[in-house]
């Protein structure tokens, strides 16, 4: 089961796209899984996906600690710290 | 009255006051951000999660009517490139007092700071740099929970 893949500000930078379809093996369960697995998708990934206390993400548009199950999830989104307002 | 707009285009501050006045409150509270001229900083760009931020907001303003009994919130938070002195968001509370209008105005503008997926990036003369989240922001948000 595919998943989309959003991410933001420095993050899409590294990265070097704002959105990607993916499909995780199954033993990918949590965000930090997921992220730990795309970092060995090219350089870009690794770089965005260096270090994990600096990122924030959220499963289908809402806020998840990096430990959440991914069960379901369509869309997931990782990004920096907020900064709005 | 829930308003909540994330748009490229000026903030009105006269039209969004007055749409509060509107609704037959005793009282109005508005808080507005405006690009700072620190550093260097010659603009401000605002990025933003389309969808998951006007959900965010209406969810914020929803809290504050149902907590602080509100007639009237309104959040518009501008998105894109502005240049210093320009609005970024106002927050606007309407409620039959003062201290309900005042109170609910701190707690949505304390709130959107981290409950909300905006991010900002500067420019500056020697090219671009994105902002990091304030160590006092997190704090300001925990008290009203």
């Amino acid at each position: 089961m595919g998943l989309t893949m959003l991410y933001f500000a420095w993050v899409r930078e590294r990265v070097g796209a704002g959105e990607e379809r993916v499909d995780p093996p199954e033993g990918v369960q949590t965000v930090a899984g997921l992220i730990e697995w795309l970092s060995a998708r090219s350089d870009g990934h690794a770089a965005a996906f260096a270090a994990p206390s600096r990122l924030r993400a959220a499963i289908d548009q809402r806020f998840v600690p990096l430990d959440a199950a991914l069960n379901g999830a369509r869309e997931v989104a990782i990004f920096p710290p907020v900064t709005g307002g | 009255m829930i308003r909540v707009s994330v748009d490229p285009a000026p903030i009105a501050l006269g039209v969004e006051v007055a749409a509060l006045e509107e609704g037959g409150a005793g009282g109005v509270a508005t808080f507005t951000g405006v690009v700072r001229t620190d550093d260097g900083v010659e603009a401000l760009e605002l990025e933003h999660y389309p969808g998951m931020t006007e959900a965010a907001l209406c969810a914020l303003a929803e809290a504050a009517v149902a907590r602080w009994n509100l007639l009237g919130v309104s959040i518009v938070h501008r998105v894109g490139r502005m240049t210093a002195g320009e609005r970024i968001v106002f927050v606007g509370t309407a409620a039959a007092h003062r201290r309900e209008a005042l109170d609910s105005c701190a707690y949505l503008i304390d709130r959107l700071k981290t409950d909300a997926p905006f991010w900002k990036r500067e420019w500056l003369a020697g090219g671009t740099r994105w902002v990091e989240p304030r160590a006092g922001d997190e704090e300001a948000a925990a008290v009203w929970s």
